[in-house]
């Protein structure tokens, strides 16, 4: 029996073991989590994903799609399989994937290692972000005791990819494991039919893969205490911004932004407005939005998306505007550069979203953005267009008074306080 | 059934397509087409597919959806 606390079904689950600067080594990991039940036979391979679909567990990264489905898609395929754990999500605010690579990897690998025999691949390959120092010693020290301990069946091998930002999206990581830059290729084949070595490959964040290691353990209905009906489980979420104690909290599936702020040790001033599911999620006035559940289901529901698990509290007297201004820069100069319509778009909506911020944009220059945003959509390999779109979209709604504002020129919100 | 599908990574904006197929391809404000990805009508089959292989770098996809006769032998 082990003595893992988080089979009572409370929290901490994913972070029970989880020390700051110091990762969770093999024994004390299995002492407190206890054997990881192998899917050995057809039947049992059957049996867990059935308890996959029934956990209701979805992806952890961004897509929100539900792990059984891909699992199943790729054991179908041909020939012999591949698993990816990508902990190269690109957002720079997103704590999460560090959090658990540097301090719970064995859980990360357990995942990765069970949903490897499950699926019918014979490797693993951990994405971990070259320049994140920590979390690749982490991991390599975590690959070492498993191999000094001959506990999995299947080759783990360690990648270190690059910190950009597009270079996490699932079809950039494989290019860059098949040789190639780490840049999103033209789909299809989507990775689950053609992947790693032309290999149907399962690619999955990293958190989705630390909730299977739990699940194969607990079962689904363990699963299932936390959390809502569409939205069940914890989720690690990455708050920031104007609240006391920013950083990384695992919550339950459900919880609202305004339980979140409080168990974040409360607003450090009055909130305007929040920024949900990152750089390619949405912003949210500050009212409605702390009654938003933090969910797959229930911010799709509203229109928005949970993405990495990001939540960024703008406080009141910074400037929305700016703000997003500063965001689709950023966002544009990432682009990896391969198709026009993201290239020009991005590049021209942040242009515009410069002048507007600086106070030098006529009137109607928003309307400019909201044309080219349009344009765009849709329009390149990836999604990486899109997500910028879906933001400079809720910047106009949410800060139209101050878009307005800005381009009367009758002054900004961040100047008030001089 | 067949449909049309531009590449955009291999896209360079030469334009050629919306010149072929004006009735189906336009092209952006910095020259990169856009796409009317609906069935193509039975008689702009064969300018479609000209307009396919004049492509300089292939971007533009003639993708034809096998039909149920074809699936079931």
């Amino acid at each position: 029996m082990s003595s893992d606390g988080a089979a009572s079904g409370k929290l901490p689950r994913l972070l029970a073991t989880a020390e700051p600067g110091r990762p969770t080594g093999i024994d004390e990991h299995a002492a407190f989590r206890g054997p990881l039940p192998w899917a050995d036979s057809r039947a049992a391979r059957a049996r867990l994903l059935e308890c996959v679909d029934e956990s209701g567990l979805r992806g952890r990264g961004g897509s929100g799609f539900p792990l059984a489905t891909k699992m199943r898609a790729v054991a179908r395929g041909r020939g012999p399989r591949y698993v990816v754990a990508n902990g190269a999500e690109g957002e720079p605010a997103s704590r999460k994937d560090e959090a658990l690579l540097t301090m719970v990897p064995h859980l990360i690998l357990d995942g990765a290692v069970l949903a490897a025999t499950t699926v019918g691949a014979d490797v693993v390959s951990v994405c971990v972000k070259a320049d994140s120092r920590q979390a690749v010693d982490a991991v390599a020290q975590a690959i070492a005791e498993r191999a000094a301990a001959g506990v999995d069946p299947v080759e783990i091998l360690l990648a270190r990819v690059s910190s950009r930002y597009v270079a996490g999206e699932e079809s950039a990581l494989i290019h860059h494991l098949n040789g190639g830059p780490g840049k999103p290729t033209f789909v299809p084949p989507r990775p689950f039919e053609r992947g790693v070595n032309g290999r149907p490959t399962l690619i999955q964040n990293v958190e989705t893969l630390a909730h299977l290691a739990l699940i194969a353990r607990y079962g689904a209905p363990w699963f299932r205490q936390l959390g809502t009906d569409d939205d069940p489980g914890s989720v690690l979420i990455t708050i920031s911004g104007a609240v006391a104690n920013p950083g990384v909290f695992e919550i339950p599936a459900g919880t609202t932004v305004g339980q979140l702020v409080r168990g974040a040790g409360g607003a450090q001033s009055p909130i305007d407005a929040f920024l949900i599911g990152g750089y390619a999620g949405k912003w949210f006035s500050a009212t409605p939005a702390l009654k938003l559940a933090l969910g797959h289901a229930a911010l799709r529901a509203a229109n928005g998306t949970l993405g990495p698990g990001l939540v960024y509290a703008l406080p009141e007297g910074s400037c929305g505007v700016s703000e997003t201004a500063r965001i689709a820069r950023y966002l544009a100069a990432e682009s990896s550069g391969q198709c026009g319509p993201c290239v020009h778009g991005l590049d021209a909506i942040a242009g515009a979203l410069e002048e507007i911020s600086a106070g030098h944009a006529p009137v109607g220059t928003h309307e400019w953005v909201a044309y080219w945003a349009d344009a765009v959509a849709g329009r390149g390999a990836c999604h990486h267009p899109d997500g910028a779109i879906r933001l400079v979209s809720s910047c106009l709604e949410v800060f139209s008074d101050e878009v307005d504002r800005h381009e009367e020129g009758a002054g900004c919100v961040a100047l008030e306080r001089v | 059934m067949a449909t049309l599908r531009v590449n955009p990574i291999t896209c360079d904006a030469h334009g050629l397509c919306a010149e072929l197929l004006p009735e189906m391809i336009g092209l952006d404000d910095w020259g990169y087409p856009i796409v009317d990805g609906r069935p193509i009508p039975a008689g702009l089959v064969e300018h479609a597919r000209r307009a396919a292989e004049a492509c300089p770098t292939l971007a533009l996809l003639l993708e034809r959806e096998r039909s149920r006769d074809e699936r079931s032998q």
